[in-house]
């Protein structure tokens, strides 16, 4: 009723635009104003308490001895907290962490570096140059979008296999040196995105294309590159299909499946499973913490599609 | 042929020069169209009608192996069952939860980068990961699930171990990370034009009425992106998966997604020509559901500025 009032008072006198408009509330209604904030970090921090219980319990579990893990009631903090864990498992037999760490980071390097160059130079491409049947081919590059990986796994292992090239990093960071169809896409947008004069009056100094690209556009999109390479990096240290598939030596293993591996041959070492749970997600973690701004930035643009 | 000829040559010697270093720019990545996309996807076709057990050459048998998927296999069914459920509950309640907590981040109170990065952060951990902590933390009697229940005086579940119970732990763990999806929301959200749910707000429209007649049509676009995104991704759920059930879908083939399917004929049994038949019937089923999705949109998503 009150309210109705109000927005009444407001209707008859226009406020001038710009100003902010101040409402004589009621009581209740000040209260609940002044409530409302506390409600709603009521509500977020046990929601967030609930995202953080499986980091708590994953960190908390590293620490403990099998004996604590399957201790009840339930340990919550481990008693005495057993640190060797970490220790025995940077070259603990089954589950070799640093070994598995350089195999991740050389996975993660190799794709990483192929998709970012792959995709600024394609996406270029279809950006700033003309050329017959370009924009047939860009819209080709949308549509396998909605290609699931599944349908050219089967052949595309078959091909690797007659070239005796499974068993090995090739197959899975040889394809990202000749592009990605979503990091093109993106790249082509932040590319179309730059003024072109810029270009033009290079042009005119008779610059070739592949100057124009290395020394004036390259440096523009830089936070583009970055996104793509934080992606990179992320998806890689996730996959576990691929290196399932085409890797055959356990000293080739990246993190994801030495830890799958692990357990398949320990089931019960829970305490060292955790541990390298953990040791396996830390290094993504710092990765997100240096780089918050373009995981944000990239979430941004996958969602511009829609 | 001779029409692009033609064309060509009616270009300037300067835009032919810049047709050319197009073509050379996007040259890698038609190539990889040709031997990545094409070819594959092609092969996975034909390859659909063979037997092949890589070792030999395919040998063609026609329609044989969508025969014995449909009739002699009842894994295929027990595969397509366990999918249809993950994905029917996985992806609505994924859907819901990300637009709770976009919308409680949007309120526009103090400390939303910190929120904002704990509901993102179980999306940076390798699902592998992942799925081992929660096997863990809901263990019977040792994990902390299992004491919250025991306190509140519900009964011990197996989830993990427990055929009835594994696949919605899995939905479970599904919703742990749904970063990505909050933070699309979270965009649409601040899209929202502000003077429309003011104006809404002084014709006295309810919390709710502004939520369901403002806010949700301004974010189907938003909506429809999640969802599209979220029914691709939960029909190909593998590694979460074969983390659980290994390739024979532990307990009693509860978890034996389709992807596991597939990945067990054509790496376990090397029965390739069955499983090509196996992908090609998935890509068709999330093709047509996506087409579904796509066809109602039109009458449930509004784009700002069409004609519609």
């Amino acid at each position: 009723m009150k309210r109705a009032e109000a927005a009444d008072r407001i209707a008859t006198t226009p406020p001038r635009i710009g100003s902010v408009v101040t409402v004589q509330a009621p009581a209740m209604y000040r209260i609940r104003r002044r409530l409302a904030p506390f409600l709603a970090h009521a509500m977020l921090i046990t929601v967030a308490a609930l995202f953080v219980l499986p980091f708590f319990w994953m960190v908390a579990s590293s620490l403990k001895d099998n004996r604590q893990i399957f201790s009840y009631p339930i340990t919550w903090i481990p008693d005495p907290f057993r640190w060797e864990n970490y220790r025995e498992a940077l070259n603990y037999p089954n589950f070799r962490f640093l070994r598995l760490l350089g195999n991740t980071v050389f996975y993660a390097g190799g794709v990483t570096i192929g998709t970012v160059i792959s995709s600024a130079f394609v996406g270029y491409g279809f950006a700033r140059l003309r050329f017959p049947g370009r924009d047939l081919l860009f819209s080709l590059t949308l549509s396998t979008l909605m290609v699931p990986p599944i349908v050219t796994f089967i052949p595309t292992y078959v091909l690797f296999r007659e070239l005796n090239l499974t068993g090995g990093y090739t197959p899975l960071i040889l394809p990202y040196f000749l592009g990605n169809a979503f990091f093109i896409f993106m790249m082509r947008q932040f590319f179309l995105g730059i003024p072109w004069d810029l270009s033009d009056a290079a042009r005119i100094d008779g610059a070739d294309e592949f100057r124009i690209f290395w020394q004036i556009m390259l440096p523009l999109v830089r936070p583009a590159l970055m996104v793509v390479a934080v992606f990179s990096i992320l998806y890689t240290w996730h996959d576990f299909f691929g290196p399932l598939i085409y890797l055959s030596n356990q000293d080739d293993y990246p993190l994801s499946l030495g830890l799958f591996v692990f357990r398949g041959q320990r089931t019960n070492a829970w305490d060292l499973i955790m541990t390298g749970s953990v040791l396996t997600t830390v290094p993504l973690i710092l990765v997100f913490l240096f780089t918050q701004r373009y995981f944000l930035e990239g979430v941004k643009m996958s969602g511009i599609k829609g | 042929m001779a029409t692009l000829r033609l064309k060509q040559e009616r270009l300037g010697p300067l835009r032919r020069r810049e047709a050319r270093a197009g073509l050379l720019f996007t040259l890698p990545w038609l190539i990889s169209l040709l031997v990545f996309t094409a070819y594959p996807v092609l092969g996975t076709f034909s390859l659909a009608f063979t037997e092949y057990a890589i070792v030999d050459t395919p040998r063609w048998i026609g329609l044989d192996n969508f025969r014995t998927m449909f009739q002699d296999d009842p894994a295929f069914w027990t595969a397509v069952r366990n999918s249809a459920i993950y994905a029917g509950l996985s992806v609505p309640l994924r859907l819901g939860l990300a637009l709770g907590l976009a919308m409680l981040l949007n309120l526009g109170i103090r400390g939303i980068g910190i929120y904002r990065a704990l509901f993102y952060l179980p999306s940076l951990v390798p699902p592998i990961a992942a799925t081992l902590v929660f096997v863990q933390m809901f263990s019977p009697d040792y994990g902390p699930i299992d004491a919250a229940f025991q306190a509140v005086g519900l009964p011990t579940i197996d989830w993990f171990d427990d055929p009835s119970w594994s696949k919605v732990a899995l939905v479970i763990l599904s919703l742990w990370s749904l970063g990505v999806e909050t933070l699309v929301f979270l965009a649409g959200l601040k899209d929202v034009p502000s003077d429309l749910i003011e104006a809404a707000q002084l014709d006295g429209a309810s919390r709710w009425r502004r939520f369901m007649d403002v806010t949700v049509p301004m974010i189907t676009p938003v909506i429809l992106f999640n969802l599209v995104i979220g029914v691709i991704g939960s029909f190909q759920v593998f590694s979460q998966a074969v983390a659980v059930g290994g390739t024979t879908g532990e307990p009693l083939e509860s978890t034996l997604m389709f992807m596991v399917l597939i990945y067990r004929n054509a790496f376990s049994y090397f029965a390739m020509g069955y499983a090509a038949a196996l992908a090609v019937v998935l890509f068709l089923s999330v093709l047509m559901v996506t087409l579904v999705i796509f066809r109602s949109a039109r009458v449930w998503v509004y784009y700002e500025g069409s004609q519609r």
